[in-house]
C-alpha cells in the first residue's frame, strides 16, 4: 500500500466504526475540498453508498457555486441532504471578534440541528495540519451537552481503539480525516477524479485555497488552474492553508475559543 | 506529480523539563519545515508577553499551556527529510498525563527517549522506556539533550549512556542509537555538532532516515476482524481491515470463534477494480460463496494458521482508570471488532518499572502496570503478543472510557479449539457407549426429527402438540420445539433479520438432531420457509429426517390468523412477513404431507400419528 491507500483504509475504518458503534450518525458536508473528500471515503467504506444524512449548515453567506456544486452532487451521489439555516448573528456570543462571530454562527446552527434530529455523532472533516488547537483532537471525541470540548481531559485512544460509549446528553465528535494534511486531500483527489467547486481553480491570478462564508473568506494569488497545478503550488508555498480565513487570527486565542464551544 | 513518500510516525518521550518540545521545535526549523511566519509569529507573541524567544512556543500551541509553560496533550507535526516526511508525536512527560503519552506514542513506528544530561536517567526515563516496549516499539533513539551544560563532555555522555544502555537491556531494549546534543543550538539534529568533534556516529536525522517502515505484518498468518456486515444492496458484504497476513479470492477462510467455513468469492470495491488479494491495513469487504451467519467480532484466518481459543488468559497491562482496578471486578473487554466482558479472576504482581522489581497487591492503582489473569463467559479468538502484535494486545473500557491496554500470554493455559466439537473442523466425535440399537431397544422405537412446515396459522403448533400429546400417552419419548420457546432461551440473542432466522432455523437443526440421537421423537414447529435451511437440518439428523409439510392456502391461514401477524403485516407493522412480503419456499418432496385446508385437526393429528406408528416402531 502506498501512503494514499493507507490514509484512505484509515478513514474507511473509523466511519465504519463509527457507522456500527453510533446510533444516530451524520456527516457534516461544508461543500469544501475535505469535506468532499470525506463523502467520497464514505462511498468507498460502504460499497457505493451514504448510509447516514449528510448535513450542510448553511449560513446563507456560501458562494453561489458552492449552493450549485451542492444541489448538483446531493443527487449525483444519492445523498440524503439536510440543509438547514443557520440562526442570525445576534443570537451568538458578542464578545467574539468580529469575524469568529459568524463562524459562531455555524455552531449554534450545527447544535440546533443536533437536537432537532436527536444525533449522537457528528462526522467532521477537520484535519490535524489545519490548525494548532485542531493538532490535539481525537479521532472520536465526546462533546459536552451543549456541544462543548473538553481537550485538557480527554480519554485515551491508541491502537485503533476508539472510546464508543457516551454519556446521556452528550455526542461524539467522529474525526476520518484527522491524520490527512492538504497534500494529501488533492493527491487524492487527483487520484479518484473527485469533482471540486470551481474557487479552488486560479482565475484572473486568484484562487480559493480554503472555502467559507463570503465575507471572511479571502482568495489568494495564484495561478493554479488545475488540480496537478495546486499540487506544484502547495510544494513551493510556506503560507498557511487558512491564511484567507479571518476568524483564525484575530485575537490569539479566538480559535481555540471556537473549538472550545463546539465548533468544527 | 510527484512520487508519493514514505510517512513515518516518531514519537518523543522523556522527563518533564529535558527539552521535548525545543528538541521539536529546532528540528523543525532545522529542516526546513516551518511554514513562513510561523517563527515570526512566536517571536512576536514572546515580546508581547516579555519573554525569551522559547523553540518549544512552537508545539505549545494552547493558551493554557503557555500560561503554565507545560504540555498539556499529545500533539501531532510533520517535518520532512529527503528521505521520508515524518509525524512528531510529542508525548508529554508529566506523570499525571501518562494516559496522553499512551495515547500518543502506541501508534508510532520509532520513539526518540530524551535525557537531560545535566540530570541523568530519571525515573519517567525509565518508566518511558518500560511503557514503549510494552507497546511494541522496538525502533529506538536515546538523546542526551543540554551536553552544553554538562560542558559538551565525552565522559559524561558515555557515563550516562551506560547506565541507560544497562537498563534497558534488562527490559529487553537495545537502542538503535544514543546521540550527545544541545537541541536549543541545534547540536547533532540535522548538522554535526562542532563543540563534540568527539562523537562520530550519526546525527538524529540520519538515526531516523536509516529506520524501517513496518512491514513484517505481512509475513504473519492472515487476521481480518470483521467490523461489520452490510447489506445496503443485494449484496452481502463482510467488511473488515486486515491486521496481519494477505488474502486471496477463493481462500477457504475459518471464521473464529464460531468456527463456520466459507470461501472468499470476491472482494468487493467502489469506483476501483475488484482487487484479487489484500494485505495489512486494507479496509476491505467480501462476499463469501455461502450464506454463513457471521457477525461483527469474528475473526477470519486461513484454516491452518488459526488463532488460539480460550476463555482465560494473561495479561500485562497499563492501568489508566481513576478508580483502581480489583480482583474481582468486571470490565468490558476490547480485542480489535470483539466486545465481551471479562472478570480479573487474579493480580500476578505490579511491576516497578524504576527498580524492575514485582510485588504481590489486590488492587492496581492508575498508572501502574501489573500482570492478571482475565476470563471471560464467551470464547475469544486471540494469539500471544510474542506470535502476533495485533492479536496479542487487548484494551478494557469501564463504561464509557477506555481504562487500560495490555499484552496477552497463554503461559499454561491451553489452546480450547480442540475442545469445542465444531463440524466444520476436523475434530473427530466422541464415540457414545451406548449404541442406537441400545436406545432403540429401550425405547421401543427409533429417534428422529418430524419437521413441520408450512405457513403461520397453518397449523403447526397445534398439530404438534397434539402430536405431543398422543405420544406420550402411547409410550414414545418425544418432545416440541417450538419457536416461541425457543428463541427466550438458545436463540435469545437472534434478530428477524433474514441471516438471524437462518441461524435460528440452523440451531433448531442442530439440537433436534442431539434429540434424535438421544432417542427422542422430537417435533418441531417452525415456518421454516427456506428450502436450504431444511435441507441443512435433514442433512444434521441424517436418516432420521422426517419433512412434514402442513399445508394450508395463505387465505385460510390469514382467515384464521390466530395472533394477529397477518392484520399487522398487511398494514405494514411488520416489515418482512412470510407469505405476504417474504417468500415461503413450499417443499419438493416431504415425506408426508397435511393439508389443514381439508383435514380437522384431530383427522390431522391422526394422520401424523399413523406415519409415525408406521416408521418408528422398532420392527418397522
Amino acid at each position: 500500500m502506498n501512503h494514499l491507500d493507507r490514509l484512505e483504509a484509515q478513514s474507511v475504518y473509523i466511519l465504519r466504526e463509527a457507522f456500527n458503534r453510533i446510533e444516530k450518525l451524520a456527516m457534516l458536508w461544508s461543500l469544501g475540498k475535505d469535506s468532499n473528500v470525506m463523502v467520497w471515503l464514505a462511498k468507498k467504506a460502504f460499497f457505493g453508498h451514504v448510509p447516514f444524512p449528510v448535513m450542510h449548515i448553511d449560513t446563507e453567506k456560501k458562494f453561489p457555486e458552492m449552493y450549485a456544486f451542492r444541489d448538483r452532487y446531493a443527487q449525483e451521489w444519492n445523498l440524503s441532504l439536510i440543509a438547514d439555516k443557520c440562526p442570525p448573528v445576534e443570537e451568538v456570543d458578542q464578545t467574539l471578534p468580529p469575524a469568529a462571530r459568524s463562524a459562531a454562527r455555524k455552531t449554534l446552527g450545527l447544535r440546533n440541528a443536533i437536537e432537532r434530529y436527536g444525533f449522537n455523532g457528528i462526522i467532521a472533516g477537520i484535519r490535524r495540519d489545519e490548525e494548532a488547537v485542531r493538532s490535539k483532537e481525537r479521532v472520536f471525541s465526546p462533546r459536552g451537552e451543549s456541544g462543548q470540548w473538553d481537550f485538557r481531559d480527554q480519554p485515551p485512544e491508541f491502537w485503533d481503539y476508539f472510546n464508543t460509549d457516551l454519556p446521556p446528553g452528550t455526542h461524539l465528535r467522529v474525526h476520518p480525516l484527522l491524520h490527512w494534511t492538504e497534500m494529501d486531500i488533492w493527491r487524492y483527489i487527483a487520484r479518484e477524479k473527485i469533482p471540486m467547486v470551481e474557487l479552488y481553480f486560479a482565475r484572473n491570478g486568484k484562487r480559493y485555497r480554503s472555502l467559507g462564508d463570503q465575507d471572511i473568506t479571502f482568495p489568494i494569488d495564484s495561478k493554479a488552474s488545475t488540480i496537478e497545478e495546486i499540487i506544484i503550488e502547495l510544494e513551493q508555498t510556506r503560507a498557511p492553508e487558512r491564511a484567507g480565513r479571518a476568524m483564525d487570527r484575530e485575537t490569539e486565542d479566538a480559535f481555540e475559543r471556537l473549538r472550545a464551544a463546539g465548533y468544527m | 506529480m510527484s512520487t508519493e513518500r514514505e510517512l513515518m510516525r516518531v514519537v518523543i518521550v522523556g522527563h518533564v523539563d529535558h527539552g521535548k518540545s525545543t528538541l521539536v521545535g529546532r528540528l523543525f526549523h532545522d529542516t526546513g519545515s516551518l511554514a513562513d511566519g510561523k517563527l515570526e509569529q512566536i517571536k512576536g507573541m514572546c515580546e508581547r508577553r516579555g519573554m525569551p524567544f522559547e523553540w518549544a512556543f512552537l508545539m505549545d500551541a494552547f493558551q493554557s499551556e503557555r500560561d503554565q509553560g507545560i504540555t498539556i496533550d499529545t500533539a501531532q507535526i510533520w517535518f520532512k527529510t529527503p528521505k521520508r516526511d515524518y509525524t512528531i508525536i510529542d508525548a508529554p512527560g508529566h506523570r499525571e498525563f501518562i494516559k496522553n503519552m499512551i495515547t500518543g506514542a502506541a501508534s508510532a513506528e520509532a520513539a526518540i527517549m530524551l535525557i537531560d544530561a545535566s540530570q541523568g536517567v530519571q525515573q519517567q526515563s525509565r518508566t518511558h522506556a518500560f511503557l514503549l516496549n510494552l507497546l511494541g516499539i522496538r525502533q529506538i533513539i536515546v538523546v542526551v539533550n543540554k551536553m552544553d551544560l554538562a560542558g559538551c563532555d565525552e565522559r559524561t555522555f558515555a557515563a550516562i549512556k551506560a547506565e541507560y544502555v544497562r537498563y534497558l537491556d534488562e527490559i529487553g531494549i537495545v537502542p538503535n542509537f544514543v546521540i550527545p546534543a544541545v537541541a536549543r543550538d541545534g547540536d547533532n539534529l540535522v548538522h554535526r555538532s562542532e563543540r563534540m568533534g568527539w562523537y562520530q556516529d550519526g546525527t538524529l536525522i540520519s538515526a531516523l532516515d536509516s529506520f524501517q517502515s513496518q512491514g513484517e505484518l505481512r509475513a504473519l498468518p492472515l487476521r481480518l476482524p470483521i467490523q461489520d456486515v452490510y447489506k445496503f444492496d443485494d449484496r452481502r458484504i463482510l467488511a473488515g481491515r486486515i491486521v496481519s497476513g494477505r488474502l486471496k479470492v477463493g481462500d477457504r477462510l475459518l471464521f473464529s470463534p464460531s468456527n463456520k467455513v466459507a470461501r472468499v468469492k470476491t472482494i468487493e470495491a467502489w469506483n476501483a477494480e475488484p482487487p484479487l488479494e489484500a494485505e495489512p491495513g486494507q479496509s476491505i469487504g467480501i462476499i463469501t460463496d455461502e450464506q454463513i451467519f457471521i457477525e461483527r467480532g469474528e475473526i477470519a484466518s486461513h484454516e491452518k494458521a488459526a488463532p488460539i481459543e480460550t476463555n482465560v488468559f494473561h495479561g500485562r497491562l497499563f492501568w489508566l482508570g481513576r478508580k483502581p482496578l480489583t480482583r474481582g471486578d468486571t470490565y468490558r473487554l476490547r480485542m480489535l471488532s470483539r466486545d465481551v466482558q471479562v472478570t480479573v479472576e487474579r493480580i500476578e504482581a505490579i511491576y516497578d518499572p524504576d527498580s524492575l522489581s514485582q510485588r504481590p497487591a489486590e488492587t492496581v492503582e492508575r498508572n501502574e502496570i501489573a500482570d492478571v489473569v482475565l476470563r471471560s463467559y464467551a470464547l475469544l479468538a486471540l494469539d500471544e503478543a510474542d506470535d502476533n502484535p495485533q492479536t496479542g494486545r487487548f484494551v478494557l473500557s469501564d463504561g464509557a472510557n477506555i481504562v487500560a491496554g495490555g499484552t496477552i500470554s497463554m503461559r499454561d493455559y491451553p489452546d480450547q479449539r480442540k475442545l469445542v466439537t465444531v463440524r466444520s473442523t476436523n475434530i473427530t466425535a466422541v464415540a457414545h457407549r451406548i449404541t442406537n440399537t441400545q436406545r432403540v431397544s429401550r425405547n421401543g422405537h427409533k429417534g428422529g426429527v418430524l419437521w413441520f412446515t408450512g405457513l403461520s396459522g397453518a397449523g403447526k403448533s397445534t398439530i404438534a402438540m397434539a402430536v405431543e400429546q398422543e405420544l406420550f400417552r402411547r409410550g414414545y419419548q418425544t418432545y416440541v420445539l417450538d419457536g416461541d420457546n425457543v428463541r427466550r432461551g438458545l436463540n435469545s440473542n437472534l434478530s428477524f433479520s433474514p441471516e438471524d432466522r437462518a441461524e435460528n432455523i440452523r440451531r433448531v437443526g442442530e439440537v433436534a438432531a442431539l434429540f434424535a440421537d438421544s432417542g427422542q421423537i422430537v417435533v418441531t414447529a417452525f415456518i421454516s420457509p427456506y428450502r436450504s435451511d431444511r435441507r441443512r437440518a435433514r442433512a444434521a439428523a441424517k436418516d432420521g429426517f422426517h419433512e412434514i409439510y402442513i399445508k394450508a392456502s395463505l387465505e385460510t391461514c390469514e382467515k384464521r390468523d390466530p395472533k394477529g401477524l397477518y392484520r399487522r403485516a398487511r398494514s405494514g407493522e411488520i416489515a418482512e412477513f412470510t407469505g405476504v412480503t417474504a417468500p415461503y419456499e413450499t417443499p419438493d418432496a416431504p415425506e408426508l404431507t397435511i393439508d389443514t385446508d381439508r383435514l380437522s385437526v384431530e383427522e390431522s393429528v391422526a394422520a401424523v400419528l399413523d406415519y409415525v406408528d408406521r416408521k418408528f416402531r422398532k420392527h418397522s
